[in-house]
């Protein structure tokens, strides 16, 4: 269980998130959603020990994290897939994976890892994390790494930024497995509705602060349709 | 000598086609065989390696061992590959010094690639020991027609002083590769400077420089690219800068023709806060992640 208490973040005189309570039980997969700068990222940041609170207590599992570094809760079991994953020159996905893993794989190992994001592994285990790969390429390398260390908690940050609507369809697929194989919390940061219709929970941020927690129906003033009738596909 | 010697080639040395080990200024052995000669210069100032042509895949090793301290070894080796010959060329030089005096080696290495030849030239410089040890290596290559040459330059800590020069002079379809790994730490100091001339048409030369600076090292970088003639040309200058390192890099690239198409990247920088971020949620510490970055970017 991860669970927020009073979290306040400001950065240059501003106030991100102001008192955000919160629990995520496991085994639940999460949407948090809302407008840009609602403090989205800002949050996932939070959990990951990337950005640090103003005041406030994270407490994971009942441990308080909140002084924790990165590494303490990567060992922890929190994982993150950035917005825009880090290239690398000379280190290949089998480097990164192996490290994600914590231990020694075949190339045969990583490549079925590869393949469950839908990369033909062969061709990519080899190649080097840089600039080379596409957008699409780059975000699901980042969800391998992430599904290699199988968190307690694991983070996605908007995991549609920046990829075709092609990869799109591909990841949804993830994620969908990612909801039927969950054994510990998944929280993704999404504006997609794809997405967001497999949550179990979806929590909505306006301007740092949390509008309401729930099911789809807390979204029907967004999505409704303007011809009437239910949620706009 | 045999660990020095592990230093600075990698395959076995009995395996080499041929070979001449150099030790504290002299030559202490020596192979051949009917497609490599090796003669020596007068005064054993170096050596003269005849590659015969069309011999194909042969591997040539000339380590290069200074273990008595204020040596100043001065070597020319000069490598005549025959046409349409293939091998490869392992030098290295590597200097153990434990007393205060400088020891020094500068090897002047020249190369003339007849027509459609290929040479790979791997070259490791790597010092040990608390004397002040100094490499100033010298590489000239011209290349004829049709001719490839692949140099590969590792440098690693352990050396004080460095200045490498490498001149090239290419004819028509003729190719170069350079690539350089450049490690340097505490008070260090490596220049490099690379001349390049594309006389001869589609003469293309690929110059890729990475580079590590920590502590209080300093390193320059100078490249200079002339296109005579329809050519082309890629040189790229990436640096990590550590600590109070400095790196300076000065890219020359000069079109003497309408067709030339000459390109540079130079990019000096700390490690990306992003990558390290990155390795951090992977449960490494920063310093594992650091030490991952930067022998991945000189890998």
């Amino acid at each position: 269980m991860l669970e927020f208490k009073n979290i306040c973040f400001n950065k240059d005189g501003k106030e991100i998130l102001k008192n955000i309570n919160l629990k995520l039980l496991d085994d639940k997969f999460y949407v948090i959603t809302g407008p840009n700068g609602s403090g989205k990222s800002t949050l996932a940041k939070i959990i990951m020990g990337i950005e640090k609170p103003t005041s406030g207590t994270i407490l994971f599992n009942d441990i308080d994290i909140t002084n924790k570094t990165i590494t303490e809760r990567a060992n922890m079991g929190i994982g993150f897939a950035f917005q825009q994953p880090a290239v690398f020159k000379g280190i290949t996905v089998y480097d990164l994976l192996k490290v994600a893993i914590k231990k020694d794989i075949t190339k045969v190992e990583a490549c079925n890892i590869l393949s469950k994001v839908g990369l033909c592994a062969l061709n990519y285990v080899d190649r080097e994390v840089n600039t080379s790969l596409s957008g699409g390429e780059l975000k699901r390398i980042e969800l391998a790494t992430i599904l290699a260390r199988k968190p307690i908690l694991s983070i996605f940050d908007e995991p549609e930024a920046g990829i075709d609507l092609w990869s799109f369809n591909n990841l949804i697929e993830v994620f969908k497995q990612i909801e039927e194989d969950s054994k510990g919390i998944t929280l993704i940061i999404s504006h997609q509705e794809r997405i967001l219709n497999i949550a179990d929970k979806i929590i909505l941020l306006e301007n740092g602060e949390i509008k309401e927690v729930g099911d789809k129906s807390i979204l029907k003033d967004i999505f409704s349709c303007p011809k009437g009738g239910d949620l706009c596909e | 000598m045999s660990s020095l010697l592990n230093k600075i080639i990698n395959n076995k040395i009995e395996e080499a086609d041929s070979y001449n080990i150099r030790e504290n200024g002299k030559t202490v052995k020596r192979k051949e065989n009917e497609y490599i000669k090796i003669v020596n210069k007068p005064n054993s100032k170096g050596i003269d390696i005849y590659v015969k042509e069309d011999t194909l895949f042969g591997i040539i090793d000339i380590p290069v061992i200074i273990s008595e301290s204020g040596i100043k070894d001065v070597v020319y080796n000069d490598f005549h590959i025959g046409e349409n010959a293939n091998v490869i060329i392992v030098a290295g030089c590597g200097i153990h010094n434990i007393k205060h005096k400088t020891s020094q080696h500068d090897g002047i290495h020249r190369f003339y690639l007849s027509k459609n030849s290929k040479v790979r030239y791997v070259e490791k410089h790597y010092g040990e020991g608390t004397g002040n040890k100094i490499f100033n290596p010298i590489t000239e290559a011209y290349l004829e027609e049709g001719s490839t040459l692949n140099i590969e330059t590792v440098q690693i800590k352990g050396v004080d002083k460095t200045t490498r020069i490498t001149k090239a002079e290419l004819q028509e379809n003729a190719t170069l590769t350079i690539n350089e790994k450049l490690y340097t730490e505490e008070e260090q100091y490596a220049k490099t400077d690379f001349i390049v001339n594309l006389n001869g048409e589609n003469a293309s030369a690929h110059v890729t420089s990475r580079s590590v600076a920590t502590e209080n090292s300093y390193q320059e970088f100078t490249s200079d690219v002339i296109g005579n003639t329809k050519s082309f040309a890629h040189v790229s200058c990436d640096a990590i800068i550590k600590e109070n390192a400095q790196v300076k890099a000065i890219p020359i690239i000069y079109a003497k023709d309408a067709s030339a198409n000459l390109i540079h990247e130079a990019a000096i920088g700390k490690i990306a806060g992003q990558q390290l971020t990155k390795l951090m949620t992977l449960g490494l510490t920063l310093k594992e992640a650091e030490k991952m970055i930067i022998e991945g970017f000189l890998k």
